[in-house]
């Protein structure tokens, strides 16, 4: 990977990734795993060809550490290391108003066909920080939640959210109990990839998981 | 130096090829016409028609029988299109790991009010002959391959057309993969229309051919005048197809052996990567020049990106790859997951690719995968 000079890229070549991009792509910044990490965050998944999984490290309401894992295209992998580098020592608040677009702006612009990328990456950060209120006790887990957590949810066949396109059936919420109602056949191929990203995605969570599968 | 493993994509033209194309280009640059045609004309149709005669006998059939068209993508739709005009109605069959142009000319038949049905192939790409054989009843036409373009699977072609012209159907075979690899006779094959492509065998981009069997009718699609027999209509052309014949005079099938044993060499040396899998069948069943593996958790355009970079080119099968953002339709046909198919690479071949290449590709992939795994959440597991 060395021999490669990013300076030199013509950001008008090929696929238009910008210069930001590439040297994020060859060398991200904060790959791995935090041990004991204060909350989690999990968006899309490998069949969806796009997943991002956040560890952060929260210390009197402030991101003192972050580090990911990824799996994905180029504009997938920067845009999870730029997204590390912008939340480690933001305050809890602050890290909340990042937008995708904040993102696409801080790697010198995206290729459209990829803005998908960074709207997942800021999706996982919204999850994480609103987990991060859940475990808090600053926010309990209601529909709202539930859904912010399925739109970090991806559709193996159409790359797009679960709450799209009538898939989403609702949720009952009593206790701990957490039930999601999903119009997606049982034992389907789709079926294991929703409920292994679902899963993944309350981890760390204290409650009762419990995914329906209608249809 | 760059080394090119996509030659199932296009491939660099002969030196050879490129020569008479120039002198078709500066010097002879008339337009085929009728009889009595002035002298520039008179030698655009010598070469068009000398072309004409080195294709039909590489696939032992009659000049006559040898339409020049645009390219593979045109080939389908006239083909495909054709056949199913000329019939009015009926059943056109598919299989699920055509190339798109084959898939969607099929699909676009459902709006004219034909039955298209697609059918299933095994778990190494062959296509399942009893679902053939049960779809077969008021079927027209079978548009299928002889070798796949993404995992190289070769058809058994004779099973097929026996079954298919058993039920009255008409067969049409897109041989632009197998063409110059792969000895091709249409006798003996028993196909009714078949494909073949320049670009795939070191000649140039914009030319193909389409084998249509004398006796066979089809409507043409496009509107002209008597040009290749009124079915493809327009203009000829000729340093393309002089390119196209010198390419075919070219074909050396101890090339295609050579291929295949660096090929081996290639499939062998890439399965030592741990979590890798090849995509389609291994020996004679395969293609001479075709390598497609899935690396487990990783993903292609990652791969592909970080390999361009070091100076190996090749291409993938993941959907952050393709335009539409879907993952490859032929790994998934295959019984291929998800990830299978955003995790696949499809290196292939030329008569140029040497051993040193070949080890240094593995190198590269090697390198690349591992690193790419560290970053991948899999990695830190395995």
């Amino acid at each position: 990977m060395e021999r490669f000079d990013a300076r030199k890229w013509d950001e008008k070549k090929r696929i238009g990734y910008s210069r930001k991009v590439l040297q994020l792509f060859l060398n991200p910044k904060n790959v791995g795993e935090i041990e004991n990490p204060s909350v989690t965050a999990k968006a899309g998944s490998p069949a969806c060809g796009d997943m991002i999984k956040l560890y952060l490290k929260i210390e009197d309401d402030r991101i003192v550490d972050a580090k990911f894992r990824t799996y994905g295209c180029a504009a997938n992998i920067a845009t999870a290391s730029m997204l590390t580098e912008m939340i480690i020592g933001k305050p809890v608040e602050e890290a909340k108003k990042i937008k995708f677009k904040d993102l696409v702006e801080a790697l010198g612009g995206l290729p459209q066909i990829k803005y998908h990328c960074a709207v997942l990456a800021a999706e996982g950060l919204r999850q994480a920080l609103a987990k991060w209120d859940v475990i808090q006790g600053k926010r309990k887990i209601d529909e709202s939640f539930v859904k912010l957590i399925l739109a970090a949810v991806i559709d193996p066949l159409t790359g797009e959210s679960v709450l799209h396109g009538h898939k989403y059936l609702g949720c009952e919420i009593e206790g701990k109990k957490v039930k999601i109602k999903l119009a997606i056949p049982k034992d389907s191929e789709e079926a294991i990839v929703f409920e292994e990203q679902i899963r993944e995605s309350f981890e760390g969570l204290d409650v009762d998981l419990e995914i329906e599968f209608l249809g | 130096m760059i080394i090119y493993l996509d030659n199932a994509n296009t491939t660099k033209p002969d030196p050879e090829v490129i020569k008479i194309m120039l002198e078709y280009l500066e010097e002879k640059y008339g337009a085929p016409g009728g009889e009595f045609g002035h002298i520039f004309d008179e030698d655009a149709r010598e070469a068009v028609e000398i072309a004409r005669e080195k294709i039909a006998r590489e696939i032992n059939a009659s000049p006559e029988e040898i339409i020049f068209v645009s390219d593979e993508i045109e080939a389908d739709n006239i083909a495909i299109k054709g056949v199913a005009f000329q019939k009015g109605k009926g059943k056109v069959l598919t299989s699920k790991i055509e190339r798109k142009a084959i898939i969607n000319t099929v699909k676009r038949l459902k709006e004219f009010d034909f039955e298209a049905h697609e059918i299933s192939v095994d778990r190494e790409g062959f296509i399942k002959i009893d679902e053939l054989q049960n779809n077969l009843n008021d079927a027209i036409l079978f548009a299928t391959h002889h070798g796949n373009f993404e995992i190289g699977t070769i058809q058994n072609v004779r099973a097929i057309s026996d079954l298919v012209h058993e039920k009255g159907a008409l067969l049409y075979l897109d041989a632009t993969q197998s063409f110059g690899k792969v000895k091709i006779d249409v006798k003996k094959l028993d196909v009714d229309l078949m494909s073949i492509t320049a670009h795939l065998i070191h000649g140039p981009k914009g030319i193909a051919a389409l084998y249509i069997r004398d006796g066979i009718k089809i409507k043409p699609i496009l509107d002209g005048d008597v040009r290749e027999r009124g079915i493809r209509p327009g203009m000829i052309n000729v340093p393309a197809i002089a390119g196209f014949g010198k390419a075919v005079e070219l074909i050396n099938y101890e090339d295609a052996k050579r291929m295949a044993k660096l090929r081996d060499k290639l499939i062998d040396l890439l399965l030592t990567i741990p979590d890798t899998k090849l995509n389609g069948p291994k020996g004679d069943k395969r293609l001479p020049h075709n390598v497609n593996v899935s690396f487990a958790y990783v993903e292609g355009e990652s791969v592909l990106l970080h390999c361009d970079m070091r100076g190996l080119v090749f291409s993938t099968g993941s959907a952050c790859y393709s335009q539409e953002l879907l993952p490859s339709h032929v790994i998934r046909g295959i019984g291929g997951s998800f990830e299978d198919a955003h995790g696949s690479v499809r290196l292939s071949l030329s008569k140029w690719t040497t051993e040193e290449e070949i080890i240094k590709a593995y190198e590269i992939l090697k390198d690349v995968v591992t690193k790419l795994r560290e970053i991948s959440i899999y990695g830190g597991k395995k």
